[in-house]
């Protein structure tokens, strides 16, 4: 469980943002990957906890889920995993080695108070 | 009247710091020529068996060296240091993975001359360290043949970040009638083209394929080049 500390960063990082621009924060939009390792219920549970005491008290973390894509050189197009038990392209089986997308951990945008 | 609500686009990754220092580790290692190898595993899958017999046939002829991170204990530490080689505990009190501060804090503060290879031992868990870059070049992950053949599809995410198995405890594979065929499925459905070692830390086995595969991917050593030993 490393969600607790994936959450103190972000509050971190955003509050730092907030403080920069000098804004209040409602919301944080956040991109995570599939391939991230981090659990999406676990790290909004965390957030809470982890806004505990700050500014962002009573903020909410906004979780965009992307999934995995990768490029398929035979099909010469851009595919979407369908499972994390096999890493092959759904159209043609080709094996994919490399992802291109799934593994985001990334603030995208600060919902600000009105 | 709601007013939609005002967005600030950023583009932050969490983990940017993290990255960071590993990238500068990355460097460090490549300009004094060491190669870095990072073990993850369940915890009891044989990680310090394995590293113990590793060490303690590669420092014949390498300068090698581990750091190991253990929630609590230092028999792990205690374990390598019979292999003779220089082994550095990481305490990492509740957390459960290594991060690359803590890696770089453990190598500033050890006064070890140069390495050919260091070894990063991790804590025993298949979920947490898959998010954090050490500043390794190569990540094994290890599997022991007690643990099941499904281990890699319950774990993807681990699997599918290390660039190679290592089949642990192969002595006890018919015991457990471990198949080994399943085994191999599974890793390459969730990691199509990894390399997979089978070895025994106890009997030897399958030791001798790994330690020349680690030793292909060495930069030529300064004894065996023009370059003039130091002593």
């Amino acid at each position: 469980m490393h969600e607790l500390s994936i959450a103190l960063s972000i509050v971190e990082m955003a509050q730092e943002e907030a403080d920069r621009r000098s804004v209040s924060i409602d919301a944080v939009h956040l991109d995570l990957g599939a391939l991230s390792g981090v659990v999406k219920e676990a790290l909004i549970f965390s957030y809470e906890v982890a806004c505990e005491g700050t500014p962002l008290k009573g903020s909410r973390l906004v979780v965009k889920e992307i999934p995995i894509e990768a490029y398929c050189p035979v099909c010469n197009q851009l595919r979407r995993l369908t499972s994390m038990q096999w890493f092959c392209c759904p159209e043609c089986s080709t094996p994919i080695s490399e992802v291109l997308h799934g593994r985001e951990l990334t603030i995208t945008a600060l919902e600000l108070k009105p | 009247m709601s007013a939609e609500p005002r967005l600030l686009e950023v583009r932050k990754n969490v983990l940017k710091q993290n990255d960071m220092i590993a990238r500068s580790l990355r460097e460090r290692f490549r300009s004094e020529r060491t190669f870095v190898v990072s073990l993850v595993s369940s915890p009891g899958a044989g990680k310090t068996a394995f590293l113990e017999k590793t060490l303690t046939l590669l420092r014949r002829d390498f300068r090698v060296a581990a750091l190991v991170g253990d929630l609590a204990t230092e028999n792990d530490a205690l374990r390598l240091a019979r292999s003779q080689a220089p082994v550095k505990q990481i305490t990492t009190g509740t957390l459960c993975h290594l991060e690359a501060a803590m890696v770089k804090r453990a190598l500033d503060e050890w006064e070890i001359g140069p390495l050919d290879l260091l070894f990063v031992e991790n804590v025993g868990n298949l979920v947490c360290p898959a998010s954090y870059d050490l500043g390794e070049d190569l990540r094994l992950v290890l599997l022991s043949v007690t643990e099941g053949e499904d281990k890699p599809l319950k774990y993807p995410t681990i699997f599918n970040s290390a660039d190679v198995a290592v089949i642990t405890k192969i002595d006890l594979a018919a015991a457990v009638e471990f198949d080994e065929a399943a085994a191999e499925a599974n890793i390459q459905a969730v990691r199509p083209g990894m390399q997979v070692f089978q070895v025994s830390a106890k009997s030897g086995a399958g030791i001798e394929d790994y330690l020349r595969f680690l030793k292909s991917k060495l930069a030529p050593l300064p004894s065996t080049s023009t370059i003039p030993s130091e002593k």
